[in-house]
């Protein structure tokens, strides 16, 4: 063995082991500062995480843009639906006068809510895009309770790091992170437009995250539990989006 | 010490060891992205301008073929399998690691002279008539400048420069446009090309530009040795000395 080619074994032998180090160090980083998003494993964990992370750093606190009333889509665009439950053309026959919101996990005091009970707390509006994963858009001007505030009426524990959300769609569920829980622009959406929120867009009760595309603003909620891990939910990845091969978190 | 032989090695070296991994994992990097961003596509291969687009709006422009969702009217009755979600994932896992290759050859180019030496045109070239040679040179199909062997011609500088500073940046820009997180962040990244619509749009032309320059690049490496070339882009070195050019023409 030449001089050089020992020199080259140690400091390569000393590279790799700083990069190993780094890797470690910045690996109890992310965990410390709740960097790594649930579906962090298999093939494409590397890059979800590093998107969810470098977005949970730059842009933390930031707010979605909101545009003028004259940009408004109109008519805005709604995926087709799928026929309603039996279930749910009960709630429908009445105006939704039955529908409920039960808020539970690790809140002091867990709350059943109907939609009039959440017209009457804080009410806010925003006109923002709603961004499909398909590729179209459209802006629309969205009515409704912050979810912040939902959670404070409840009590939500400090150890809470989840919001899980679900409709009354089977298997139709999605989480958000405190950041999106307690973010001023994410609602509980009952109006939109200056009317009430029609049944193709989500009516009567939609989660509204604006930083994300539309598929985690879930239509038809009746259920939230805020929780501090997603083992127990599902398989544990966070929602059914990565049970069904798309990332928990997009905003991309 | 190296010996005069290690010398004589180093200066034969057609491509940095730098050039060769960056290169070789844009290459991956940029396939990936291809083919996920088209599957991608296929789920509303329709485009718009401005900042909302959806089906009750006037496309700019459609791609006849038939979507991957059945809520995309394309007239063809048929909708192909749908990819989207692995598309997604590796799609911007790609993107990481294109972006950051981008960033070490960037930076290590600057700073070990690369781009001065290799890239930027030579003092000598900064006139049409240079371009209008070397094309001239192409068209007659005659050998290249010995001086060839061991760096890039005007046009290749050019081409190269055009594709590192102009339609990588501008790709990685229209697709960060089309992120509502990091559009939170910075909301002038996505106004100034118009709307997300344009955004997307725009990332769709530049794709094409950067499939010709592939395009391009593979011919243009097949026309003049692809062994000879294959071979320097992966060991560095190339077994053709400018005197063994000048033989085979």
């Amino acid at each position: 063995m030449t001089a050089i080619s020992r020199r080259k074994l140690i400091t390569t032998g000393l590279a790799a082991a700083a990069g190993v180090s780094a890797l470690a160090v910045a690996e109890r980083l992310a965990r410390r500062y709740s960097l790594i998003p649930p579906d962090h494993g298999g093939l494409y964990g590397a890059g979800e995480t590093l998107t969810y992370a470098a977005q949970r750093v730059i842009g933390r606190h930031a707010l979605a843009r909101e545009f003028p009333r004259s940009m408004i889509s109109n008519p805005p665009f709604g995926n087709e639906l799928a026929p309603p439950s039996p279930e749910f053309k009960r709630f429908q026959a009445d105006g939704f006068r039955d529908w409920r919101l039960q808020v539970d996990g690790m809140v002091a005091h867990p709350l059943t809510l109907s939609v009039s009970d959440l017209r009457s707390m804080a009410v806010r509006s925003q006109i923002t895009e709603v961004v499909c994963e398909e590729g179209w858009s459209y802006v629309a001007e969205w009515i409704g309770t912050p979810l912040s505030g939902v959670l404070e009426e409840a009590g939500a524990l400090p150890q809470a790091r989840y919001v899980v959300y679900r409709s009354i769609e089977k298997d139709w569920w999605e989480s958000i992170d405190m950041v999106d829980a307690l973010h001023p622009q994410t609602y509980l959406t009952w109006g939109m437009n200056d009317g009430d929120l029609p049944v193709r867009f989500g009516g009567p009760l939609r989660m509204r995250v604006p930083r994300q595309l539309g598929y985690k603003s879930v239509k038809f909620i009746t259920h939230l539990t805020v929780t501090d891990s997603m083992k127990k939910f599902g398989k544990g990845l966070g929602s059914a989006s990565p049970e069904g091969g798309y990332a928990w978190y997009a905003g991309i | 010490m190296p010996t005069a032989v290690e010398v004589e090695k180093k200066k034969k070296i057609r491509h940095s060891a730098l050039v060769r991994v960056t290169h070789w994992l844009t290459v991956v990097a940029f396939l990936a992205l291809l083919v996920s961003g088209l599957e991608i596509v296929v789920s509303h291969p329709r485009f718009y301008w401005g900042e909302t687009g959806n089906v009750n709006m006037k496309p700019l422009f459609t791609i006849p073929i038939p979507a991957s969702r059945d809520t995309v009217p394309t007239g063809y009755g048929y909708t192909m399998p749908d990819q989207n979600g692995w598309s997604r994932y590796l799609h911007f896992q790609s993107a990481w690691l294109l972006v950051i290759t981008a960033l070490v050859y960037g930076i290590a180019s600057l700073l070990n002279g690369h781009f001065r030496r290799n890239l930027v045109p030579e003092r000598r070239d900064w006139n049409w008539h240079a371009y209008r040679d070397r094309i001239a040179r192409y068209l007659r199909r005659q050998p290249p400048d010995p001086a060839e062997a061991a760096s890039y011609n005007v046009l290749q500088r050019t081409a190269y420069i055009a594709v590192i500073f102009g339609l990588f940046p501008l790709m990685i820009w229209t697709g960060l446009a089309l992120s509502p997180g990091f559009n939170a962040a910075f909301p002038w990244f996505v106004d100034v090309l118009g709307g997300r619509q344009s955004a997307r749009t725009l990332h769709f032309i530049l794709t094409w530009l950067l499939v010709l320059f592939f395009v391009v690049h593979v011919a243009m490496i097949a026309v003049s040795g692809f062994r000879s070339r294959m071979r320097a882009m992966i060991t560095g070195r190339t077994a053709d000395s400018p005197a063994r050019i000048k033989e085979r023409s």
